[in-house]
């Protein structure tokens, strides 16, 4: 697949003759841009495998306090006339805000213009996905395992002009490999592979990886929930670093008192440090946020302490800052969103993590998290694809599924062990990755178990 | 959307193009998807717009492998180009197949459907959207304490046609309409939402702007905020196991994660299990099962006047149908595709549904209904109960990979004691395992509780889709079910 649609003269010259369009009032344009491929297996054979292109022109048009959005992916000339009349329809209607989001004028970004963006990942084609696909499922056939997964690539484009002036934009790309194996008795195992260059996926150590993990969580038992000792692999610490953004990370869930996160106080452990940076290279970096403003890193808690929250330009109007660079596509209800999340490694192996836990629990992954108690933190979920009992300081047998209700800043407040390595994590459901280490944490609420097979 | 003219040589374009590459069976969709939202936060218009989106995609089986491709550019260059990726994107596939796929002998149809609505959404004027908005804000506004109000309505119209080699041509026009509102109410160290008719967003049907003006939402607004005050000084839910009433709308939730995912049938064959996971309802659970106590019905009913999950067609052209799927609470039916329903020996139920131009059609809940008991209304079923809770209105849900071990948060419960409501208590949560929940159902309320519940964010699949769907239910209770799960 080949991004031949979108290339920079073709994206200033649409947008230009978009923001021409509306002729009264400001108005900013927001240009996004999908060449996307995935191709998914099951069973051990590719049952999906699905190519998509699009584009899509948004237009918001602010007068006097009153704002109108309208976005179509018709980019043709009768595309662009009728979507700008939409939003100034809306516009000309809707009531004034006062503390509506205001358009930022140039902020010139200094990321380099590679920065995110590779071309062989955007020049991939169906057979090299397929024959990625092919060295994972050979993995799992040779542990004689049924294997499923995904592998996509895609090149996003994004650019922002407004009639201040705002010209910013922005192409990146991203590739994926996962896999979960199974045995067909309960047993499975997960791996992934995530970055920006799809040269440097390694399907063959995926297979491996999950296959590996699968064939020890074999014959499972039941483990009696309860508060136990953890190790989080960083699959899990990714997914709740996800789930904190969601519920904590925002200056708008500050405003309006649901967010766990009180500025300048201890939150979490001292040896806790959690930041947001777009621009990391060692992330899946961006550049500028759908309002066209750079992306900034914003130290979020450092050392347990709650430090800073992530702005778009409506909350750090009203907070009296500059925008941090994460803002959210118009019209945007939601607030701001941290999107780039790295945790601080410590000097620990996980073989070091297991000494000295009498009796605990290693979770690989965790499935269906979300939100009980915003204001605490408190998370609901289960484990998945290799839950492990701990005892007398090693792994000694794989158990079911558990379910854990926990609040995560209580968690995060008794951390025994960091891991020393990294691991970069997208998330299942929304764009946010996390590059994060494992974790020992001393006690994590487990209060269900799956069900064995149930009998007729 | 011009259904006549240039988009028609175009899709034989694509069915020709496809065709001469190599693929078996072609199917072209070309869809254009209008939508408008709006939403009023604490007094003031936080967002209006409209969106619209429009394309085709070309669906190529190849030597029993699959194919897809799709794009915004309804051209003659574009659309050659795209079929052409679609049948090199088969052949690819092919390189990792095991069988061939084959798709089952449901007839090709040539028909129409269009959404029955009075009031079309879309030319309802802003001015009248935004006063019943603005009404309903300033009805929660009225109590002191809360301090985030939200009242939000959204619109889609969805206009689609349907070519397939064997000679299908469907047309379709789909509306729907939802609207909600909510607020709420913090302290130091709680924050209290509720919500009406139901949370995320509110409720969600096809049909027309009458449909917005039923739900009468600044009537609500008053109650709704004083229930989010009051809870931030009610009691802690209690924990233990006790007998659990559970609101409509939450029940809906439940049947949607505990019934309607599960059924799912390219679910239960391992098509899912990279993402979403597997399914307890395994193929030999057909029709053997208790899924549930004898008092448990369950449909799946694509046909039910507004459901959000109602249409007139699936993306594959198979018929909108109403099937069993927990008949007297033993497991009976699935919902099917064209290339899973032969697996069980059945035709496609017609529940392939895609959630736009861009993506390939999955197998998708259609209206996943529980059919209205005999336990009369919801005041009838509390006086009937000595001890236990009733919960109300989603504010959390979670269950695991196969669909057993649940558990639910709602944003409030009322204890009961001798047949009637008491205190209010925060934060209440229940667990359970699928079938032994169901299986401790002893009473549903009747007909005159039973709602047709939408959802219009149910996600699925790899890219993922955000699909509608719809659930009826009427309050029911449960016995002996865990409640006040964790650490308060």
């Amino acid at each position: 697949m080949v991004a031949t649609h979108w290339d920079r003269a073709a994206i200033e010259s649409l947008v230009g003759r978009s923001l021409a369009e509306v002729r009264e009032g400001e108005a900013e344009v927001l240009f996004t841009a999908r060449d996307a491929a995935l191709t998914r297996f099951a069973n051990s054979r590719i049952h999906q495998n699905v190519a998509e292109h699009d584009a899509t022109i948004r237009v918001r048009v602010v007068d006097e306090g009153r704002t109108g959005v309208a976005s179509t992916n018709r980019t043709d000339a009768d595309g662009l006339r009728d979507v700008a009349a939409r939003a100034v329809a809306i516009c000309r209607r809707a009531t004034p805000n006062p503390g509506g989001a205001p358009l930022s004028g140039p902020l010139p970004s200094n990321a380099p213009p590679d920065l995110g963006f590779a071309d062989a990942t955007s020049r991939s084609d169906p057979e090299m996905r397929a024959a990625g696909a092919r060295s994972v499922i050979v993995a799992g056939d040779a542990a004689g395992l049924e294997t499923s997964g995904a592998f996509s690539t895609e090149t996003a484009m994004l650019a922002v002009a407004n009639s201040r002036g705002m010209w910013n934009s922005h192409s990146v790309t991203q590739a994926k490999l996962l896999t979960v194996m199974m045995d067909g008795n309960g047993a499975s195992g997960y791996a992934q592979a995530t970055g920006t260059d799809v040269r440097a996926i390694d399907a063959t150590a995926v297979g491996e990886e999950a296959a590996d993990k699968a064939l020890r969580s074999r014959d499972a038992e039941d483990l009696e929930p309860g508060s136990y000792p953890v190790i989080l692999e960083e699959y899990a610490v990714a997914t709740i670093l996800e789930y904190l953004s969601w519920m904590g990370f925002s200056a708008l869930a500050v405003e309006e008192g649901r967010s766990f996160m009180e500025l300048g106080r201890q939150v979490m452990g001292t040896n806790a440090s959690i930041w947001d940076d777009g621009l990391d290279p060692s992330g899946l970096p961006t550049a500028i946020d759908f309002e066209g403003v750079p992306k900034r890193r914003v130290d979020l808690i450092i050392d347990g302490v709650a430090r800073a929250v992530v702005h778009d330009t409506v909350t750090a109007q009203r907070a009296g800052v500059q925008s941090t660079g994460h803002g959210l596509p118009a019209p945007n209800a939601f607030g701001p969103m941290a999107w780039n999340l790295f945790m601080a490694p410590g000097s620990s192996s996980k073989d070091a993590m297991l000494g000295g836990i009498k009796r605990g629990v290693w979770v690989t992954r965790l499935h269906y998290v979300n939100i009980v108690h915003a204001k605490r933190g408190i998370l609901t979920g289960m484990t998945k694809d290799g839950t492990f009992l701990i005892e007398d300081g090693r792994i000694t047998r794989p158990i079911r599924n558990l379910r854990f209700s926990q609040s995560i800043p209580e968690a995060f407040s008794e951390i025994e062990a960091i891991g020393a390595g990294t691991r970069l994590v997208a998330a299942e459901y929304s764009g946010i990755t996390a590059r994060v280490p494992a974790l020992r944490i001393a006690h994590f609420g487990f209060t269900g178990a799956t069900a064995a097979e149930q009998a007729e | 959307m011009n259904k006549t003219g240039p988009v028609n040589d175009l899709i034989h374009r694509a069915l020709d193009v496809a065709q001469q590459g190599g693929a078996g069976y072609v199917d072209v969709r070309v869809v254009e998807r209008q939508t408008e939202s709006l939403t009023v936060k604490n007094g003031a218009l936080q967002e209006a717009g409209a969106n619209l989106s429009s394309g085709f995609g070309v669906r190529a089986l190849v030597d029993g492998a699959w194919g897809f491709s799709g794009s915004a550019r309804l051209e003659p260059d574009e659309v050659e180009r795209v079929a052409r990726e679609a049948v090199a994107i088969a052949r690819a596939s092919a390189l990792a197949q095991r069988d061939p796929i084959q798709l089952d002998d449901s007839p090709p149809v040539v028909a129409s459907y269009n959404t029955p609505y009075v009031e079309d959404p879309f030319v309802v004027p802003l001015d009248e959207k935004l006063r019943i908005l603005m009404e309903a804000d300033a009805a929660m506004a009225r109590v002191p304490g809360v301090n985030v109000r939200s009242s939000s309505m959204e619109f889609g119209r969805e206009e689609k046609i349907f070519v397939s080699s064997e000679g299908a041509r469907i047309e379709q026009d789909l509306v729907e309409v939802g609207a909600g509102i909510e607020t709420s109410a913090a302290n130091e160290s709680e924050v209290q939402r509720r919500s009406f008719p139901q949370s995320a967003g509110g409720q969600h049907v096809t049909g027309g702007f009458e449909a917005i003006r039923a739900l009468k939402l600044a009537e609500h607004g008053e109650q709704l905020a004083e229930e989010a005050v009051a809870l931030l000084t009610a009691p802690q839910c209690p924990s233990g196991r006790m007998t659990v009433i559970i609101g409509s709308s939450q029940l809906a939730l439940q049947v949607h994660e505990s019934c309607g995912h599960p059924i799912e049938l390219d679910r239960v064959l391992g098509m899912e299990a990279s993402f979403a996971g597997t399914s307890f309802l395994t193929l030999d659970k057909l029709d053997r099962l208790q899924y549930g106590s004898p008092i448990v019905n369950i449909d799946a009913d694509a046909t039910v006047p507004g459901g959000l999950g109602t249409f007139g067609f699936d993306d594959e052209g198979v018929p909108a149908q109403n099937v069993p799927i927990v008949e007297a609470g033993r497991f009976v039916g699935y919902l099917t595709s064209r290339e899973t329903a032969p697996v069980i020996g059945r035709r496609s139920m017609g529940s392939s549904r895609a959630s736009g131009w861009n993506v390939i059609p999955l197998i998708r809940m259609t209206n996943v209904n529980l059919r209205p008991g005999s336990a009369g209304t919801l005041e009838d079923l509390i006086a009937d109960t000595r001890d236990g809770i009733y919960m109300a209105s989603n504010h959390s849900w979670s269950i695991d990979d196969r669909r057993l071990n649940f558990q639910f948060g709602t944003e409030i419960g009322w204890l009961i004691k001798d047949g009637r409501l008491g205190q209010m208590v925060k934060n209440p949560t229940y667990t359970g395992i699928t079938p032994e929940f169901w299986g401790s159902c002893d009473a549903i309320c009747g007909e005159s509780e039973w709602n047709l519940w939408g959802l219009p964010n149910c996600g699925k699949g790899e890219p993922m889709q955000t699909h509608r769907v719809g659930h009826g239910a009427a309050p029911a209770r449960f016995r002996n079910v865990q409640v006040g799960v964790g650490q308060w």
